[in-house]
């Protein structure tokens, strides 16, 4: 079985004479896994994932995803994988049924209906589910994005900051929510966030970016033990500012 | 393409068309909009044709004919235009563009999509209008015959070729260029004869003139009106500048399109 990530020397420059947002990057994330893309803004956090959705071309290097090649069976690909940011919205005007019933065809799922009733359920949007999507509240917004994420039951799923702006109680559900699908239907799940408490929870991997490269890989714990830091935030801090691991060359 | 391909590209294409209509089946006063101009243009129009019939007896009869059919037919190129390029726009100002594009739907079905919504829009825009000539003007589109489905069908080609075209420059402006959408079809008007034989125009926009979709359905509406009879010379021109054109658009739009992705555009294009 194809790994669900496969990057080989990615690299995106926006003009010929401009530093590359993204320089030879390269990394195999495995099925089932839950990894994490950190870093500052402008580490090329973006950049990643909109090339890994085939959203944006790469200069160099290549990017297969569930063994599709994305410069030339997208499609195949985009079928199986789902993404959510809270930088994207879902038409304003439709209800959150209009809008699932819209992406449950674009995904070709069958029994729709069906699937957007067990969706309802399970991200208790039963009380909003008809109502306009751009009326509801933040937390509900992300609720609904989650659930269009899910609408096609994804075996790649990419997360900009999944739970942004949402309150403490909220955020916990959404990562309870996505610790269950990943273990359920052992889906894979590439998250970028800025929340590191939630990265040390759900993820085994962690890619730290700065400057379109990265600087350092390891799960929360080996990297914690590396910096010799108790919290993945301090981790952070070392790295964005150039703090560097014992032992390791500065 | 497989039956189960063919039958997922179909529920895909009917996946867009069915997010538009939702927007309509909650919006009266969008409904409204799209009927409100080509009535108005319909009345305004309708009534200096009544004058000049009265003024010119016979000929003014005949001229009114010309004038009211030119009004009608305009609009059918219009609309069609404005609806492909509009729908497109819904996706940029509601920010879901990026949604869009990252689902399976191919660049093609999201154009059969928009030229669905083309075709209803320009329906209930111009439908009343045709219904409103005939019963308060005496005007009757459809008595020139069938020739006048042919006659729809090249204008609303050439109003996709146009769209095609408007909606490659919002990818690459972006919003800004969204007074585009409104307002392109407005510049060929004149080279399209819609009021007046080509021959009226001075040699030079005479020939660039011929080249335009449009030209050859008017001059084929005034020999149905004023001789009785089916250019089919001049309709078999409009198709083929028709093909021609899509054919232009088509490759302006992936073009555009393949230069957004490289750009990084799609992810963030809104308002």
């Amino acid at each position: 079985m194809p790994p669900a990530i496969e990057c080989d020397a990615l690299t995106k420059r926006y003009a010929d004479d401009a530093p590359a947002a993204v320089e030879d990057l390269s990394f195999t994330m495995p099925r089932g896994a839950t990894w994490g893309l950190l870093g500052g803004n402008g580490a090329g956090k973006t950049t990643t994932i909109a090339m890994l959705l085939g959203l944006l071309i790469p200069s160099a290097g290549r990017v297969t995803v569930l063994g599709h090649d994305m410069a030339t069976d997208r499609f195949a690909a985009l079928a199986r994988m789902n993404f959510s940011s809270p930088y994207v919205s879902l038409p304003h005007r439709l209800s959150v049924r209009e809008n699932l019933t819209v992406y449950g065809h674009l995904y070709n799922v069958p029994r729709a209906a069906r699937r957007i009733e067990e969706l309802t359920e399970r991200f208790q949007m039963g009380e909003f589910i008809d109502r306009p999507a751009g009326s509801l509240s933040a937390g509900q917004k992300t609720r609904v994005a989650i659930a269009k994420a899910l609408i096609n039951t994804p075996d790649l799923l990419l997360l900009d900051e999944p739970t942004a702006s949402l309150d403490p109680d909220t955020g916990d559900w959404v990562r309870g929510l996505l610790e269950t699908y990943s273990a359920e239907t052992g889906a894979a799940i590439l998250l970028a966030s800025h929340n590191m408490a939630e990265v040390e929870r759900l993820c085994s991997h962690v890619l730290m970016l700065k400057q379109g490269r990265v600087v350092d890989s390891d799960s929360p714990a080996g990297l914690l033990r590396k910096y010799g830091r108790d919290d993945m935030e301090q981790v952070f801090l070392d790295i964005a500012r150039d703090r560097m691991a014992p032992g390791r060359a500065a | 393409m497989k039956a189960s391909g063919i039958q997922a590209s179909g529920r895909r294409i009917w996946g867009l068309v069915y997010r538009h209509l939702s927007l309509y089946r909650r919006s009266w006063p969008r409904v409204l909009e799209l009927a409100y101009w080509p009535t108005l243009q319909m009345i305004v129009w309708g009534f200096v044709t009544a004058y000049l019939a009265g003024v010119q007896g016979n000929f003014g009869s005949v001229a009114a004919g010309v004038l009211l059919g030119g009004v009608l037919l305009w609009e059918v190129a219009l609309r069609s235009q404005m609806g492909f390029a509009i729908s497109f726009l819904e996706e940029i100002w509601s920010r879901n563009l990026g949604h869009l594009f990252v689902s399976p739907l191919r660049p093609a079905e999201l154009v059969a999509a928009l030229m669905a919504m083309s075709v209803a829009r320009m329906l209930v825009g111009v439908l009343p209008a045709v219904g409103l000539a005939w019963a308060f003007y005496g005007f009757g589109l459809f008595a020139m015959g069938p020739v006048v489905v042919l006659f729809f069908v090249a204008l609303v080609a050439m109003g996709w070729a146009v769209a095609l075209g408007v909606t490659a420059m919002i990818l690459r402006h972006g919003a800004g260029a969204e007074a585009l959408a409104w307002s392109v079809l407005f510049g060929l008007a004149p080279l399209s004869a819609v009021f007046y034989p080509v021959s009226i125009l001075p040699h030079g926009m005479r020939e660039i003139a011929l080249m335009v979709p449009a030209t050859h359905v008017f001059e084929g509406m005034r020999a149905a009106l004023l001789e009785g009879r089916i250019a089919w010379g001049h309709l078999g021109a409009a198709f083929g500048l028709d093909l021609v054109w899509l054919g232009a658009g088509a490759a302006i739009f992936m073009g555009q399109l393949r230069a957004a992705r490289q750009r990084g555009a799609l992810l963030g294009m809104g308002e």
